[in-house]
């Protein structure tokens, strides 16, 4: 099947089997690779892209379903020369270890500072719970978008495509 | 590629979806997916064609209409969360996570009837209605006649649950869960409503292979008793590498009077 999506602002069309999930479409297909599958079982995060601006696990999503949608992906919110804020809090707060849970936690964090701008500890913690990380035991990733959040307080823009999804 | 390969058709209408079920009894609906691409994933599930409802409008938002509100039932649980339904929301709040919520349906889980899903025990406590539609018509259910068993619900071969039903005139709801700490499904939950009529309704979810209401719990509220214990007491409750069905029984013991103390 024809699926044709916006990813980080750009139209592609492919040509898709249906049982293709959209996480296999971006990394396979059109080799956005920094969206990452971490278990089987839905339950991990890793993989959470933004679909026409929510965050959803992209490892749940059928291609097919998200045709003729707007796809964010981690690779859309910033550049290394234009960091996001969130991309700038989980470097300056080691919100990461082996990094691997790390786009997955950013996208989800960028839809709660879109709602919440100001999220207490508590809130973060409990929108994070579907993102899985190994290695921080979480807290520096509290720390990490709480920094983002008083980046984007003083004015500090997102940069690339989660700025206007 | 994790699941089997299938075909797939986006619904135009539920009249063109209930058709296209009628011509071809392969196809298996989707809706938010959470339920359904995950087992197909495992291929503990391998339809040979998916039909996609999600999309549909019409089974989509929340109506007032006389005493009831009226749910489509492709409403996320995260618009579910951010209504003004009573006890829905609270319940809404422990389903999955964020991103689980952006997409599963309130109509998507109470059609699949997963033993620990949470909604069960807030449709039985509020008396929420069924509306499910086939190519015969439509019919009304109610939510004693809708969970007949593990993974089986009022909703048949063929048919559509279109709309769910909920009471107006609730003054005050609880929920409380014990949920697994890795899938976030309730090992045990306890939701409890009081009616118009000043009644309390109260159901358990997780613990048996459906959810039920709690008659005895019922009963000694009602009277103006405590919760007590022994309130599933001969009733079969699911025990596995989990949670056994002894600390089952003893969880719905624990859950029913916290949420009591707060319903107040
Ligand atoms: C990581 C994770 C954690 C979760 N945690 C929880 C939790 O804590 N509590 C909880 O309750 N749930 C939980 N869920 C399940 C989630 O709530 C699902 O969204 C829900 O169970 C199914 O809704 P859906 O819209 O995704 O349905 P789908 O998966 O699309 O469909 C489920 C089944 O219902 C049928 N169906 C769907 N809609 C209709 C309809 N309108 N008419 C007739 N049949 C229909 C489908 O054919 C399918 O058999 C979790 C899921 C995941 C992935």
């Amino acid at each position: 099947m024809n699926v044709t999506m916006n990813v980080n602002g750009k139209p592609y069309t492919r040509d898709v089997e249906p049982r293709t999930l959209l996480v296999h479409f971006l990394r396979e297909d059109l080799l956005l690779t920094g969206t990452h599958v971490g278990c089987d079982t839905s339950q991990c995060g890793a993989c959470t892209v933004h679909v026409d601006g929510e965050a959803v696990k992209s490892c749940t999503v059928l291609a097919v379903q998200a045709d003729g949608m707007d796809v964010t992906t981690i690779e859309g919110i910033g550049t290394p020369g234009d960091l996001h804020p969130l991309q700038t809090g989980f470097w300056e707060k080691h919100g990461l270890q082996c990094g691997y849970c790390t786009p997955g936690m950013i996208m989800a964090s960028a839809e709660l500072l879109k709602h919440n701008p100001s999220p207490s500890e508590q809130e973060i913690r409990y929108h994070l719970e579907g993102n899985y990380c190994r290695c921080t035991g979480y807290h520096n990733i509290v720390k990490a978008v709480q920094h983002a959040a008083e980046i984007m307080a003083q004015g500090g823009q997102a940069g690339g495509q989660a700025a206007d999804d | 590629m994790y699941p089997a390969n299938f075909d797939y058709q986006k619904a135009a209408s539920v009249d063109a979806a209930l058709q296209a079920m009628a011509d071809n009894p392969d196809l298996k609906v989707i809706a938010g997916g959470h339920s359904l691409l995950p087992a197909m994933k495992l291929r503990l599930a391998q339809p040979p064609a998916l039909l996609d409802i999600f999309n549909l409008e019409e089974l989509k938002g929340i109506k007032e209409d006389g005493d009831f509100y009226v749910v489509g039932a492709m409403t996320t649980h995260a618009d579910v969360l951010r209504s003004q339904l009573p006890l829905f929301p609270e319940v809404a709040g422990w389903v999955g996570d964020p991103m689980v919520r952006n997409r599963g349906t309130i109509g998507g889980s109470l059609a699949h009837a997963d033993p620990s899903a949470d909604y069960p025990a807030a449709a039985l406590a509020t008396g929420a209605e069924f509306v499910i539609r086939g190519m015969g018509g439509e019919r009304t259910v109610g939510a004693d006649e809708m969970f007949l068993g593990m993974f089986e619900s009022a909703v048949q071969h063929g048919e559509l649950l279109t709309h769910i039903r909920i009471p107006r005139g609730i003054s005050a709801s609880v929920y409380e869960k014990y949920r697994h700490p890795a899938s976030h499904y309730a090992i045990v939950g306890v939701a409890m409503a009081r009616h118009a009529d000043g009644q309390i309704r109260a159901a358990y979810t997780g613990a048996a292979e459906k959810a039920a209401r709690l008659p005895k719990l019922e009963e000694r509220l009602n009277a103006g008793q405590d919760a007590g214990t022994g309130l599933v007491e001969g009733a079969d409750m699911l025990g596995d590498r989990f949670a056994s069905a002894e600390f089952r029984a003893h969880l719905v013991d624990v859950l029913s009077d916290r949420a009591a103390k707060r319903l107040g």
